[in-house]
């Protein structure tokens, strides 16, 4: 099943951000040297519960292949992870489970919902099913779909890497982050 | 050397206590799915396990009091969602037996066809599973290759790659296309050139038979009084295999063999999931023949892909829903659910991936269920697990979980 | 093993104690009172001619309307050697959903109990570990029975009279 690289040589880099270039030297803003180091390096913490997993995972396989974004290492511990991939329904029992694994992660955090059931609780709008995973974590990214198409979910977290890239560095200081955690009840 | 001046208090308990309890948590990169098992452990070896499952119940049999019947199909999707043709199928042949609709031959052929390539998916996925496991990742990405093949047999026929809700009730929605029979004619030259590739890395791998032999083994005895079915059962020695015990489908007419184990260990469990891979192919390439012949010999029968007796539950042909009235009311009837069924009750198995899926159905002749109840393998084998790794190292428990292709929706359901 | 077979030596065993024979779509089906439900088991089991040794499934359904025998909880066994199925049903009154434990018969029926305790609330006398095995463990009614919405009580979000259910 193994054939050599024949068509896709031509590799594209990303776009160098905008700055003053000189002899040996090139200066920009440090913001924007961040948003393009955190953006293509986003290392996912798949939370993955039913189906959704299943094309998480063929995501992550070399037909669609997640790696290409940046997203090569799986870590499946919170510690050492930056954003949170949450894929299938999540229930009443397993939400205090999925605080606390997004507890446990560190800042810059981002969460992205994997799937309809991850949303909005999906087609299950019975009483064990938490109706979308917002009501317990803030999320970033929503990619609808049951369940989505692996382009989707990577039509998501491309959306995710533009959110990263531009977000400011004094977003996890500033009041409105901390308002928004309060209002989840996260110290 | 003086002593260091702090002083470490140990606990007078865990002085006395020789064993560890340990949290396998519900998220934990080897346990593929949630389910929680809090294992007494002394050093390496296993001591007891509580099992703690329910992290992902959906309350499917409360939904389907709700739903109108096709509304259900879905739910059986997601019930093994790495098989999810073969309970749409399943829950279709239900509803059929309970409303006494025969179907023609072709359709039986070409649903054959679809579950067993939803069948091969699904032991791919356990045994690549299980090399992970153990530590050979390599096979899990060749799998997912062979997988995305799969998938687009099955979007051909149905749309959707993953929870297919493919069929209706007497077939299929529409006929099969010509793109769809080259696809599953190429997939039958890739198929066996892949499952070689699988043999040839990991059955007789030193490392791998070192692992997995002796690991995690159940007796016959105990395996039947645990309910087991599928082809944990049949790793363990028991010939039960529900599509030559209670023929469905006309699986009668087909001629294969079912592999059976000795000790029921994880390495019998993974050899006989590769024989039932190789079974399932020499099935879809009898299916495939036969439909062939079918068609040469009665040339009308290419058209049918449903059963007529099932018309008031079959949706209309789009053409005329989007140009004439009855059709269009009509489709709205059935997608509503307004056409009721017949009150009965009825008790339908089909050989799902993990062993029997059950659908006890009983139906007061409104538009939904009275009661339905699905029969899941995995919820019913899982209870041994305590059992299997009893005595065990703790390696070993990781991949009896692995082996015994517990999927959370069938699970908790 | 025909339907009349199994029916002739139930008969013979425990006579007029088994009512409501019927054939649904070819499975034997027949009503066993509550008290009687391990007697018939066992010998179902240990019978040599019947030799019913594999419980397929065990579950319970909830009918409101017949007042006195309310829960219904169902055995579907299966004989493996002669490849013959049968359902056993007993009835218990909601109040007292007493029923005698069948997991010392059959281990199969260990979860299959706490899952039908869990949704109905039949006790299962004699049971290793009766609690709750899907639900959270700090719910406090039987969410399957009749009563009981599919949605969450507290929801507030979700507006039937737009829907028409």
């Amino acid at each position: 099943m193994g054939r050599p690289v024949q068509y896709n040589t031509k590799i594209k880099i990303v776009k160098m951000p905008d700055g003053y270039t000189g002899e040996g030297f090139f200066a920009t803003s440090f913001d924007k040297v961040v948003g393009l180091a955190r953006d293509n390096s986003l290392w996912p913490l798949p939370f993955a519960t039913s189906c959704c997993g299943i094309e998480f995972m063929a995501t992550m396989g070399s037909h669609y292949d997640l790696g290409r974004f940046g997203a090569e290492r799986m870590g499946f511990t919170p510690r050492q992870c930056d954003m949170l991939l949450v894929a299938g329904t999540i229930a009443k029992k397993m939400a205090p489970i999925l605080r606390q694994v997004y507890l446990q992660m560190a800042e810059p955090r981002w969460v992205i919902a994997i799937g309809a059931c991850a949303s909005t609780g999906g087609i299950f709008d019975s009483y064990p099913v938490l109706q979308g995973i917002d009501q317990v974590i803030p999320v970033d990214v929503y990619v609808p779909g049951c369940p989505p198409r692996p382009e989707g979910i990577i039509d998501g977290i491309l959306k995710l890497q533009d959110l990263v890239h531009n977000e400011s560095l004094r977003r996890r200081g500033s009041e409105q982050y901390k308002g928004l955690l309060e209002s989840y009840n996260i110290q | 050397m003086s002593e260091p001046q702090h002083h470490i208090k140990l606990a007078e308990e865990s002085l006395q206590k020789q064993t560890t309890t340990l949290n396998l948590g519900p998220t934990h990169p080897a346990t593929h799915g949630v389910f929680q098992n809090i294992l007494e452990i002394d050093g390496e070896r296993v001591l007891e396990a509580v099992p703690t499952i329910g992290y992902i119940h959906r309350a499917f049999e409360k939904i389907a009091e709700r739903r109108p019947y096709y509304q259900i199909t879905p739910l059986t999707d997601r019930l093994n969602y790495c098989s999810s043709p073969i309970n749409n199928m399943g829950w279709h042949m239900t509803i059929e037996k309970l409303l006494g609709i025969k179907t023609p031959k072709r359709v039986d052929y070409l649903r054959i066809i679809i579950m067993e390539l939803s069948r091969i998916a699904d032991h791919l996925v356990c045994n690549s599973v299980i090399g992970v496991d153990t530590g050979a990742l390599t096979v899990f990405t060749y799998v997912f290759q062979l997988r995305e093949m799969i998938y687009e047999v099955f979007e051909e026929v149905c749309g959707s790659r993953l929870t297919t809700n493919i069929g209706r009730v007497g077939g299929f929605e529409r006929n099969f296309t010509e793109a769809s029979f080259t696809k599953i004619h190429h997939l039958l030259t890739l198929l066996p050139k892949g499952l070689k590739e699988f043999e040839i890395l990991l059955n007789r791998n030193r490392i791998f038979m070192d692992r997995c032999i002796g690991a995690g083994p159940i007796s016959a005895e105990r395996a039947l009084n645990y309910g087991f079915t599928g082809p944990n059962l049949r790793a363990a020695g028991v010939d039960y295999d529900v599509r030559v015990a209670s023929p469905y489908c006309s699986y009668e007419e087909f001629d294969f063999k079912i592999p059976v184990g000795t000790n029921g260990d994880v390495y019998d469990r993974y050899l006989v999931r590769e024989g039932e891979m190789w079974q399932s192919v020499s099935i879809i390439r009898q299916a495939l023949e036969k439909v062939e012949a079918l068609e040469k010999e009665f040339p009308d029968q290419k058209h049918v892909f449903y059963a007529p007796e099932a018309d008031h539950f079959h949706l209309p042909p789009k053409e005329d829903v989007y140009t004439k009235m009855e059709a269009l009311i009509f489709h709205f009837k059935m997608i509503m659910g307004e056409i009721d069924a017949l009150p009965g009750e009825v008790y339908h198995s089909v050989e799902g991936g993990n062993g029997e899926v059950g659908y006890y159905l009983i139906s007061d002749g409104g538009r939904t269920p009275y009661r339905l109840h699905f029969r899941r393998p995995c919820f019913i084998y899982y209870q041994a697990y305590p059992e299997m790794i009893k005595d065990g190292l703790l390696s070993d428990a990781i991949i009896t979980l692995s082996s015994l292709n517990v999927i959370a929706g069938e699970l908790d359901a | 093993m025909t339907n009349e077979f199994i029916k002739q030596k139930l008969t013979d065993k425990f006579g007029e104690q088994i009512t409501n024979w019927e054939e649904p779509y070819g499975m034997l089906t027949f009503t066993v009172p509550a008290a009687q439900n391990l007697k018939v088991m066992q010998h179902l089991y240990d019978e040599e001619t019947l030799r019913f040794r594999f419980l397929t499934d065990l579950t319970a359904v909830h009918f409101p309307d017949r007042k006195g025998e309310e829960l219904s909880v169902v055995y579907h066994l299966h004989n493996l050697v002669d490849n013959a199925r049968i359902r056993m049903k007993i009835f218990v009154p909601i109040e007292t959903p007493d029923v005698f434990t069948a997991s010392q018969l059959f281990s199969a029926a260990n979860w299959m109990e706490r899952e039908t305790y869990d949704f109905f609330g039949v006790n299962f006398v004699g049971h290793p570990n009766l609690i709750r095995i899907l639900n959270v463990d700090e719910m406090d009614y039987f969410p399957m029975r009749k009563e009981y919405p599919m949605e969450d009580p507290t929801r507030i979000d979700k507006d039937d009279e737009m829907f028409g259910r």
